[in-house]
């Protein structure tokens, strides 16, 4: 295991990729010559040039289209979107070729493309730069949804949604990209399906994906110190589908559910994660599952109106204080 | 044009007269459902721009309108006609129906329901192409009002850019749905909207299967020897509503008899009894061949088809046992 930055476990799966098999192209704005604007992509242009690490017109829909149109020959296009919030242009060619083509054509063609993205609240963005729009993806048959909340996951998820054949979406958060793991040195490919452990507890479950993985970790740590409440992490890397299986078996054990997301609560992570309760394990609860969720505004400009309106870890502490009435 | 060639272009096109025309009433016995958009009247487009390009390695893809360019690249019409009668024996495997006829095998790469969605794709496919290092091209069929989506833009940027082998045919039937182009669009001549991405483009007859042809040869002649995209538009009328769902009430009569004199069907066995090549009952008995066979062998394989399994619903979602789903390894 070494220590490497998120960005560079991103970037070292681009490299392997890319040296693996020569019809793996990247295309995006600003990836080439620039190398990526989170440097997912820092040198590449040099090593396997212009025709295999395609600058792109801003042309979100059509590019991501082009990208769609060669994996129908054998072509594995990865396509940064620069931010999250531009994917919205690319939806039609997302949703209506790349999750339906597999099976409008009777299964005669697949679309195995991956499409990387940025996205979360960063610092002060503003209202069209703060989109959290996992919910919106993870709700479409026929797409592959991920989200790494570490660079081990970061590295293993791009390498396996290369290689699979389904359309893969890989949900990135800006904030997390200078963050430094523990990567495998040799190669590794981490499952597209399924959720992990990130922390043992008895009492309550904590449900995160991306970022909200950290703030669980960080108040199930207050809550063993402060409150002698020992809360399991249950990291939802696969956002569609989600782990049925996971979620049961912790909940199972705790009997009690926090789900804690970045976005806001409508038809989201936690709505979905409820409703799996619901049908999984309803008689396992003790309690109703609590959302911790951001407010439903877009995102303001004014730092501390962007602070109350994201949950943090204070806000998951005081969930489960109110569930145990400590 | 031999006279061999144009005898075989004038049963291809009669063919898709007839099986579309066919397609009319088994939609009205409801053997089929759903959205359902004929191409009477613009026949001598795909038979035209097809007949130029190769059958053996060219790629094909279309919009909802695409029965009869996947008959024309090889798609067997049995199974074209059993995918619109949702049977497990069309091409689709009865999942697509009219708008998404598929055909890969022959290249044909599908029909897409959403207006201008197959110009990024076409482009993609020359990317394909273009990175395997042939000289196929992709060949996209579009409509008029199709070309004021952005993805035409985009997509002719990008062909351009990179000098994709991509060739977009832009049937121009005058209307989407129920307006007018010169309602709909500043620019009515749509092969000069093309001169912004530096594209060379023409503008050529659609009734005359021969013109087109001719059209058709120089622009693939073009886009294969490696000089990038070309656009050829088409001028051109369809006969029916624009789906069986139009009333079709929005079209002036003298409109519609203008272009009935131009039918590309009549025309050409028009040409050909006028030079000698063919005789009025030669005609006759060509189309009453061709309605046997529709009814006897097309409809019939159709009918007597099974319907897909219902238990195979979920099947098609995603790849079969993906071994990277898991992380790689044995299953
Ligand atoms: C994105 C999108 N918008 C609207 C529609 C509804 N629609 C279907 S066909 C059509 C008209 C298209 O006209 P044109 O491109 O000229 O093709 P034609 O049907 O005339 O062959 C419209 C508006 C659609 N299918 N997709
Ligand atoms: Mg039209």
């Amino acid at each position: 295991m070494t220590e490497i930055m998120f960005w560079e476990a991103v970037r070292r799966a681009h490299d392997e990729e890319l040296a693996h098999d020569k019809m793996v192209i990247v295309m995006g704005e600003d990836v080439g010559v620039v190398g990526g604007t989170y440097k997912a992509t820092l040198g590449l242009y040099d090593k396997y040039g212009q025709e295999r690490i395609i600058d792109t017109p801003i042309s979100e829909n059509g590019y991501t289209g082009l990208g769609i149109g060669a994996s129908f020959l054998g072509v594995r296009p990865i396509i940064e979107i620069m931010s999250v919030n531009f994917a919205w242009l690319a939806m039609d060619q997302l949703f209506n070729t790349a999750a339906k083509v597999r099976y409008m054509s009777g299964g005669q063609l697949e679309a195995p493309i991956v499409v990387r993205s940025p996205g979360g609240i960063a610092h002060q963005l503003g209202s069209q730069h703060s989109a959290r729009m996992e919910k919106v993806f993870m709700g479409i048959a026929g797409l592959r949804v991920v989200t790494p909340s570490n660079p081990r996951q970061a590295y293993g998820m791009l390498k396996s949604a290369v290689r699979c054949n389904d359309p893969v979406f890989i949900n990135e958060h800006e904030l997390m990209y200078n963050m430094k793991g523990e990567v495998p040195e040799e190669e590794y490919f981490h499952p597209l399906e399924g959720s992990e452990v990130a922390r043992q507890g008895r009492d309550v479950t904590l449900f995160g994906y991306n970022i909200s993985v950290h703030w669980c970790l960080e108040a199930a740590e207050l809550l063993s110190k402060n409150h002698g409440v020992e809360a399991e992490v249950i990291d939802l890397f696969t956002l569609s589908p989600l782990d049925r299986e996971g979620i049961r078996n912790s909940v199972t054990k705790t009997h009690r559910a926090v789900i804690v997301e970045e976005a806001e609560p409508a038809v989201g992570v936690g709505a979905e994660v409820m409703a799996i309760l619901n049908e999984e394990c309803f008689f396992e609860l003790d309690t109703a599952p609590v959302r911790v969720s951001a407010l439903n505004v877009p995102i303001p400009y004014n730092h501390a109106m962007e602070k109350t309106a994201l949950p943090d870890a204070n806000d998951v502490v005081e969930a489960v204080r109110r569930m145990f009435g400590v | 044009m031999k006279i061999d060639t144009k005898k075989r272009l004038l049963r291809e096109m009669l063919f898709a007269r007839r099986f579309e025309e066919r397609c009319y009433e088994a939609y009205v016995e409801r053997n089929i459902g759903g959205f359902l958009h004929l191409y009477p009247g613009e026949e001598a487009c795909a038979h035209g721009v097809l007949e130029a390009a190769d059958a053996d390695r060219d790629y094909v893809i279309t919009s909802y309108r695409d029965h009869i360019h996947a008959i024309k690249w090889g798609a067997d019409p049995r199974k074209v006609m059993a995918e619109l009668y949702a049977k497990e024996t069309g091409v689709s495997k009865g999942r697509g129906g009219s708008m998404h006829i598929f055909d890969v095998r022959n290249r044909f790469m599908g029909g897409y329901a959403l207006v201008g969605g197959p110009f990024p794709l076409a482009a993609g496919i020359a990317k394909g192409i273009q990175m395997r290092g042939g000289d196929e091209i992709s060949i996209c069929f579009l409509g008029d009002a199709a070309n004021n989506q952005g993805t035409f833009h985009e997509s002719l940027n990008m062909a351009k850019l990179w000098n994709l082998p991509v060739l977009y045919v832009c049937e121009n039937n005058h209307y989407g749905i129920g307006t007018r182009i010169d309602r709909s669009t500043a620019v009515v001549d749509q092969y000069k909207r093309v001169s912004g991405y530096d594209i060379p483009s023409h503008q050529e007859d659609g009734q005359d299967v021969e013109l087109v042809y001719k059209a058709a040869m120089k622009a693939i002649r073009h886009v294969r020897s490696g000089k990038g995209p070309y656009f050829l538009e088409l001028m051109t009328y369809r006969y029916r509503g624009h789906s069986m769902s139009d009333s079709n009430a929005y079209r002036a009569k003298a409109e519609e008899r203008m272009w009935s004199k131009r039918d590309p069907v009549i025309m050409l066995r028009d040409r050909l009894i006028d030079e000698g090549n063919m005789t009025a009952d030669d005609f006759k008995d060509m189309d009453t061949e061709i309605l046997d066979y529709i009814e006897n062998e097309v409809i019939a394989f159709a009918e007597q088809s099974p319907e897909p399994h219902i238990s195979e619903v979920e099947r098609y979602v995603l790849a079969e046992n993906d071994p990277w789903v898991r992380g790689g390894g044995a299953p």
